[in-house]
């Protein structure tokens, strides 16, 4: 029983590590200029991560064959070292390089999180409410006009509450339900939920974000790819959180450009 | 130590009826069968719920037989809806983390074998002991009664995020009586809990035998002294987060709900709130749960690998200091659940230290349990494998968490099926095998007949292969991006995903009916399995020295036993047997640390 049951280990641990080996885990493509530094950390990671499973596993398995067959008579042994070397090994070997992908890890973190947004950043408003996004830009003047929460009129469109006949600011907003950026320019993401948590994932561009009620957030990031991707929403929202999702499309200039036109048209 | 005139008179009042004995029983070790009764009960209502979460991942819109009986309106015809499906997520996760994962380790074998192992004949607060099971009890029955009250359970998970807990009916389905109940249920889970560590702590600090120093105290009660403490504390900020969820729900306070919020275009009325504090209050108490978990389960281990191998792990004193520093550093590390939840960043870069540090006292753990292993003369039965298993289900749970633990990496795998699958494995099964391994361990001194190995053994392969097979892949599809707490795959870049789902459900079935294979071992061998001798693994703690088995009343018979020799003395130099019972007068030159 002891000899089948390291054999199974044996070829769990194989299974499982032939796709660390391969590079075959299937995270989306990468479309953003901070993601690289997130997928070499994720890299870094399972490389480490698979080689401490790989071996600690493959001990335990020669452990169990080796010693549940004891000849009679014979005495147990202490590990060299004993409890010491343990300490120290944690220490040393998980400690350093714990430590040290820590720290670097920090770096594509901070690269993202502590650095202000662009000053000519494309600004668009996120809001995201049971079970649907919608995004708002903030047309030529560059300002959104203000937020009248008990304006929200979903049967009029007013997903925002916003008082066009009266906020000058809010005259030329356009409200979508579906976002567009334009490649290779920064976007500054204003985010808030108008009901409970919601979050912004888009995979493709290394971007997850809570929204959180009370709470005005914002992100920034830059596209690079050309292309329709999914945005998708992580926090538990309510019944329709598994369908909660919108599209990104990532545009050329020009295209872009064209595409705020025709949503200004509609408003 | 302890007061011998006090003892007496608890001898006396050895109960005679039904109820006082079997029912209100003020007997630790009836209230500690009653704890694993009802985490036994809990544990198969929790799996049922998953194979139904399963069976509906895999294939959406199949109606499963039967399904519509448990609830017209949750499955018309058999098929769930999205917010049944939520419903059942919840109370599965609740059921397991609560009253599995917390009873059963902690609560049901500490009550029973924490006062023996410790040589006292009971618990200092003996009623409060009982009431601490009575009123989790009464939890349970609270929390199951929400799928027949109002509109169903909770549908906001086990961790319940204000507001969509707070703010009532508005927010949807289950929003409006389910969450008062569920808050209610933990309230009193956290109650019943509170009293539970109050009598462990102070059995293991006043009410040791003679000879009994803290370094003579086996493993099993190092940890549940250690989870005790954890459980004063951190139940003690659940229980009043509860509260104040029930008076957001019912007399209109807002404590986490923040102005300016709109359901169904109707502006809420609350104000002043923070979605933050809940989340704060929630991960303050819900981490160090999680290692409420899973401590219990490395003491249990560790006591039943030092027995198999025949010999004592590399060093006592490291191993409690580990246990003691997980203990410390698992309330500076739940912020990890919050790095993209909106609170500063600089935040989840102070978080990830300690996370990243509280890797050293996991790791030297395994390797103290692996290099204590090597010179073993090791004896394979039910009880040891799951032993082993747990140390392999650790290691592979416990490396997931490294990526996790880095905000970075974070923003990827944040609220995915990698997560998932990370905490299946460390403190789903990996706790499992930790019950299990107790179970096949002490079964024959709670009933006194042995349990079969052959059904053991077939039990742990099935399993140990089953739980890799489900949670193994779990993390593949988190690193594809495939978001938890979904009850389809409405994004297209999910659908390549879908065999794999249905892999995941068909081992997902299987592994659950082996468990089946453990619950007919338990019911036969309780009544006809073979009659248990006296010490049947040969083991050196307090609960085999006892008369009988299961022990008397009393424990001990009426006397104290004298303890003469460290926990875990197997092998030693020059004595008689391969193992030296605490109890043993037999003197020997080896070390003994106390
Ligand atoms: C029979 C084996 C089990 C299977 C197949 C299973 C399956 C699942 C599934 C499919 C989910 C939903 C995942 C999601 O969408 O986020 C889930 C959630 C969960 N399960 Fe299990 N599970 C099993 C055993 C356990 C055990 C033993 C525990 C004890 C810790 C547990 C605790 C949880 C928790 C805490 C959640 C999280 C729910 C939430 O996000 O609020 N499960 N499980
Ligand atoms: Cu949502
Ligand atoms: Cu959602």
């Amino acid at each position: 029983m002891a000899k089948f049951f390291a054999v199974i280990i044996v070829v769990i641990t194989i299974a499982s590590a032939i796709p660390i080996v391969m590079h075959t885990w299937p995270t989306p493509q990468d479309i953003s200029t901070h993601g690289a530094a997130i997928d070499d950390q994720t890299n870094e990671t399972m490389l480490e991560a698979g080689i401490s499973f790989v071996i600690s596993q493959i001990i335990l398995a020669f452990f169990i064959w080796r010693f549940s067959s004891w000849r009679q008579g014979e005495k147990t042994k202490t590990f060299p070292g004993g409890a010491k070397a343990m300490v120290w090994a944690a220490f040393l070997l998980v400690g350093t390089e714990v430590l040290a992908l820590g720290i670097f890890g920090v770096k594509a973190w901070a690269n993202v999180y502590f650095t202000p947004p662009a000053a000519d950043a494309v600004q668009v408003q996120a809001q995201a409410g049971q079970f649907a996004f919608y995004f708002r830009y903030p047309g030529p003047d560059g300002k959104f006009g203000p937020i009248h929460p008990e304006m929200i009129n979903e049967a009029n469109a007013n997903f925002f509450g916003i008082d066009q006949t009266n906020d000058a600011d809010s005259k030329d907003d356009v409200v979508t339900a579906e976002m567009a950026i334009p490649v290779n320019k920064e976007v500054h993401l204003l985010m808030h939920s108008k009901d409970v948590g919601h979050s912004f994932f888009v995979p493709e561009l290394r971007v997850q974000q809570d929204f959180v009620p009370g709470l005005d957030l914002s992100l920034h990031f830059t596209a690079t790819k050309i292309g329709r991707y999914e945005i998708v929403c992580t926090q538990l929202c309510g019944l329709g959180h598994y369908n909660m999702k919108a599209y990104l499309s990532v545009l050329s200039q020009s295209d872009y450009d064209d595409w705020i036109k025709k949503q200004a048209a509609l408003q | 130590m302890h007061d011998v005139a006090g003892h007496a008179a608890h001898a006396a009042h050895e109960p005679t009826s039904f109820i006082a004995k079997h029912v209100f029983s003020l007997d630790h070790k009836v209230i500690g069968k009653q704890y694993y009764g009802m985490a036994l009960i809990a544990a198969y209502v929790g799996m049922f719920l998953s194979w139904l979460m399963r069976i509906h991942l895999g294939w959406t819109n199949a109606a499963i037989p039967g399904l519509e009986t448990l609830s017209k309106t949750g499955a018309p015809g058999g098929v769930m809806t999205p917010e049944y499906y939520l419903q059942i997520m919840t109370m599965h996760a609740t059921i397991m983390v609560f009253f599995v994962l917390t009873t059963a380790p902690f609560a049901a074998f500490g009550n029973y074998f924490l006062p023996i192992q410790v040589g006292a004949e009971d618990m200092p607060f003996p009623h409060f002991n009982m009431m601490s099971f009575w009123v989790t009890f009464a939890g349970f029955l609270v929390l199951m009664s929400s799928f027949f009250v109002g509109d169903g359970p909770t549908l906001g998970g086990w961790t319940q995020y204000a507001p969509l807990s707070a703010v009532g009916a508005v927010a949807g389905p289950g929003q409006g009586t389910g969450v008062v109940l569920w808050a209610t249920a933990i309230g009193l889970f956290c109650i019943g809990q509170l009293l539970g560590s109050l009598n462990f702590i102070t059995t293991t600090l006043d009410m040791r035998t003679k000879g009994m120093s803290m370094w003579r105290l086996p493993y099993t009660v190092w940890a549940w002294f250690i989870t005790s403490i954890m459980g004063l504390t951190a139940f003690a900020v659940l229980m009043p987060a509860c509260i104040l969820l029930v008076l957001d729900h019912l007399a209109g306070t807002s404590f986490f709900v923040p102005s300016n919020l709109v359901f169904n275009g109707q502006l809420q009325p609350h104000s002043g709130g923070s979605t933050l504090l809940w989340q704060h209050l929630f991960w303050f108490f819900g981490h160090p749960e999680v290692y409420i978990a899973i401590v219990p389960g490395m003491g249990i281990v560790s006591h039943i690998l030092t027995t198999s191998m025949r010999k004592p792990l590399l060093s006592h004193r490291v191993m409690v200091y580990s246990l003691g520093a997980l203990a410390v550093l698992s309330y500076m590390v739940y912020g990890h659940h919050m790095f993209v939840s909106g609170m500063n960043p600089v935040s989840s870069v102070v978080f990830s230290f300690p996370t990243l540090v509280i890797t050293i006292p996991s790791t030297i753990i395994v390797l103290i349990l692996l290099g204590s292993l090597y010179g073993a003369k090791l004896r394979i039965n039910s009880a040891s494998l799951f032993a082993l298993g747990f140390i392999s289900m650790f290691i592979t749970g416990g490396i997931s968490g490294f990526f996790l633990a880095q905000p970075s990496i974070d923003i990827m795998l944040h609220a995915t099926y990698f997560v998932v699958g990370h905490f299946h494995l460390v403190m789903g099964v990996a706790a499992m095998f930790g019950i299990f391994a107790g179970t096949y361990f002490w079964f024959p001194k709670m009933y006194g007949r042995m349990m079969n190995e052959t059904l053991g053994k077939a039990h742990f392969i099935l399993s140990f292969i089953g739980a890799y097979c489900i949670f193994m892949p779990f993390h593949y599809l988190g690193l594809a991006g495939n978001v938890r707490r979904y009850q389809a795959f409405t994004d297209d870049y999910l659908q390549p995903l879908i065999p794999l789902h249905r892999f995941i459900t068909v081992a997902a079935i299987l592994t659950g009916l082996a468990q089946l294979i453990f619950l007919y071992n338990l019911i036969y061998s309780r009544f006809w399995g073979k009659p248990a001798p006296a010490n049947p693994w040969e083991a050196t703690t307090l609960e085999w020295s006892t008369p009988s088995s299961p022990p008397p009343f009393n424990n001990f018979g009426g006397t104290f036993p004298e303890v003469h020799h460290d926990p875990h003395q197997y092998s030693v130099e020059g004595a008689s047997a391969d193992y030296i019972m605490q109890t043993s007068p037999e003197k020997v030159n080896g070390p003994d640390e106390a």
